[in-house]
């Protein structure tokens, strides 16, 4: 008998009980179901926080100049600050730093004096490139950013956050008009959309000009190429790491640097909050599993209950199939291959109703839910192996029925 | 009944006719069937009851014998033993001239698919399955591709006289036709023995005269059958007539009536 026959005798006997099949894959079903949904909930979730972070520099590392564990006092902007804008470059390039999607050298004033006509706001002036809008992941909602012709040119050009713009213009369109900053009339050629606050400062309120603009007419100082800050992008959350050798690699290459202790410079990331809040939704995630994990063990015992009332029933075949020449094995195996098979449909079907689902669900309830492949791949899997495991007794059972036996049953 | 005649006529009758069907399985005249001394206990200790009590035997190829004897004689017992689907607990049975008394159940089920094809009273079709893959089904556990199944299978239901109803399930045809599909069932591996438990005990007289005559055709055309049967009409179909009465034999007489039928 080859493994073919045993399959589509299994498929017949499934097809014959049709109702009764149904009804023991359903247990199967739901259980699946249960892991594709809990599962897709899980890391739709887990999606929507590291974007939401990423969206705030979840992805972020921050490169500051000078060295945080010495903690000496470091004399005033441009004398003892370390990285340049020749740093910045350096990580940009494409093949030292494969992992780096975007770098933003930082130049930040102390708080300046924005005017408009008769109405004056103080806010954080930040000197930056035109990759500063995707390093940072914002967006604007008027206008467009800065260019990299702003750039070379110093223009006297600005972005304005949401608040700074609406303190100064109230309710106008800012974009066109001008607003003057240490007697130098700017330019407002865009305002950025609001993105809330992180733990310090109101990402809202601040005014965004050329990087050049801003070492030139604004800060100042005798080195003039010096850069307080580099922000840089990992083009991914999960390539974070690698992105943070990459940086560090370069920087104590351009800074001959030789031990970590002697850097004169840090970088940080904000990737203890990633994995504070993986961990949350992970715990999450492990317990609704174990839900469906328990559902999935009473389909199990359903397939059991089934196989061994199907045993029962079906003495008399097993019987004639022995007396045909059906060995204790192919006779398990015929079962074993049933019991699989409604672990199969049950998983598959169940496949079928969780991912429906997880394509339906999210239109009524906030939550994203994901279609992982991997897992879908798992749950059938496990379909399968509950029909063999809850199989095996049963099938075992028709195996060893003695044929006169079997053949005299009712 | 007739009166004792040696058996060695009969057994020339039976050898002539497979003369005539030279080329069929197996050796001229040799014994398919050998048992000696075969007993049968069942249980142990104080409740032990001997179901045979030393019953040799010799069936010949070609042979058409009929197996009598009433409810509890032991009948039962020697029909399974015969087909291998029981093991007997003393003595020894030749099968074929392969020695089937020691053997564990995975050759047991081997030797069963191999040598034996079993009728049964109660049929025994799998009502899913349409005739022709009821039929098919000792080869699939002989390992048989499935397009040689196939035209084996649909041959020997062409035989029985059931080449337009393949694809009718047993629900589909009568008792008649469904015992004609269960012995195409028994021909189609080519066994050495065709083994008939009861055969017609659920059939009318019309569908019973039908099988008898199916076995009839089979014996001429040079099968062993062994009919174990408690009907004396039907038992007279055969060539030899083998009477079991408390676990041993009461008679064993060749049946001119029936093999010169």
């Amino acid at each position: 008998m080859t493994w073919s026959d045993i399959l589509s005798n299994g498929w017949d006997a499934i097809r014959t009980h049709k109702l009764r099949s149904m009804l023991t894959s359903l247990g199967i079903l739901i259980g699946i179901a249960a892991v594709v949904l809990t599962v897709g909930l899980g890391q739709g979730a887990q999606q929507r926080v590291s974007k939401q972070l990423s969206a705030l520099g979840g992805n972020l590392l921050i490169i500051s100049p000078g060295s945080s564990t010495t903690g000496g006092l470091r004399g005033g902007f441009g004398s003892a600050s370390t990285l340049t804008m020749a740093d910045a470059n350096a990580l940009t390039s494409k093949t030292a730093a494969p992992d780096i999607g975007g770098v933003a050298p930082i130049l930040q004033s102390a708080s300046q004096s924005l005017v408009n006509g008769s109405t004056n706001w103080t806010t954080t002036v930040v000197g930056s490139t035109p990759a500063w809008l995707s390093v940072r992941g914002r967006t604007l909602s008027a206008g467009r950013f800065l260019t990299a012709s702003d750039e070379s040119k110093a223009a006297a050009v600005t972005v304005l956050a949401a608040d700074t713009a609406s303190e100064l213009f109230g309710p106008l369109n800012p974009v066109g008009r001008s607003v003057t900053i240490n007697s130098v009339p700017y330019e407002v050629v865009g305002v950025l959309s609001s993105a809330g606050s992180d733990s310090t400062t109101n990402l809202d309120d601040q005014a965004i000009v050329p990087f050049s603009t801003a070492s030139q007419r604004i800060v100042g100082g005798s080195n003039r190429t010096s850069v307080q800050t580099i922000y840089v992008k990992a083009t991914s959350t999960n390539r974070l790491s690698a992105a943070y050798q990459e940086a560090n690699t370069i920087l104590q290459d351009r800074h001959a640097v030789t031990a970590s202790s002697t850097s004169d410079f840090s970088i940080t990331t904000q990737q203890s909050v990633i994995s504070t809040t993986s961990s949350v939704d992970n715990t999450l995630t492990d317990l609704l599993i174990g839900v469906a994990a328990l559902s999935l063990i009473v389909g199990g015992i359903g397939v059991m209950n089934i196989m061994l009332v199907s045993v029962k029933e079906r003495t008399r075949e097993i019987g004639l199939r022995k007396a045909l020449g059906g060995t204790p094995a192919t006779i398990r195996r015929q079962f074993l291959s049933e019991a699989s098979m409604l672990g199969l449909t049950g998983g598959l079907l169940g496949v079928a109703v969780g991912v429906g689902g997880a394509l339906i669900l999210p239109h009524f309830i906030s939550n994203p839910i994901t279609i992982s492949v991997p897992w879908i791949a798992i749950a059938i899997g496990v379909a399968i192996a509950i029909g063999v495991g809850f199989g095996v007794y049963p099938a075992g059972r028709a195996a060893r029925l003695s044929p006169i036996d079997a053949l005299r049953s009712e | 009944m007739t009166a004792a005649v040696s058996p060695g006529l009969v057994v020339s009758v039976a050898r002539a006719r497979a003369v005539q069907q030279a080329g069929h399985s197996g050796v001229d005249n040799a014994p398919v069937i050998e048992l000696d001394a075969v007993g049968k206990v069942y249980g142990s200790g104080e409740f032990h009851v001997e179901a045979l009590r030393g019953v040799s035997l010799s069936i010949r190829q070609g042979e058409y014998v009929a197996i009598m004897g009433p409810s509890g004689s032991g009948k039962s017992t020697l029909m399974h033993i015969l087909g291998c689907l029981d093991v007997s607990t003393s003595g020894c049975y030749l099968l074929a001239g392969e020695d089937v008394s020691a053997m564990d159940e995975i050759d047991l089920a081997e030797v069963r698919n191999r040598r034996i094809g079993f009728v049964f009273q109660q049929f025994n079709l799998l009502p899913s399955l349409t005739a022709l893959r009821n039929v098919e089904m000792p080869l699939a556990y002989a390992g048989i591709p499935r397009v040689r199944r196939r035209e084996l299978a649909k041959a020997a239901l062409e035989r029985v006289g059931l080449g337009d109803r393949l694809d009718h399930r047993p629900g589909e045809m009568s008792g008649g036709q469904q015992q004609r599909a269960a012995v195409a069932r028994a021909l189609v591996g080519d066994p050495a023995l065709v083994l008939a438990d009861e055969p017609t005990g659920n059939l009318d007289s019309a569908a019973t005269k039908d099988v008898l005559e199916l076995f009839g055709e089979l014996h001429d055309q040079g099968r062993t059958v062994v009919l174990i049967t408690h009907e004396a009409d039907v038992a007279q179909r055969a060539g030899r007539i083998i009477r079991i009465l408390d676990g041993a034999i009461a008679s064993d007489d060749s049946n001119l009536v029936g093999s010169n039928r």
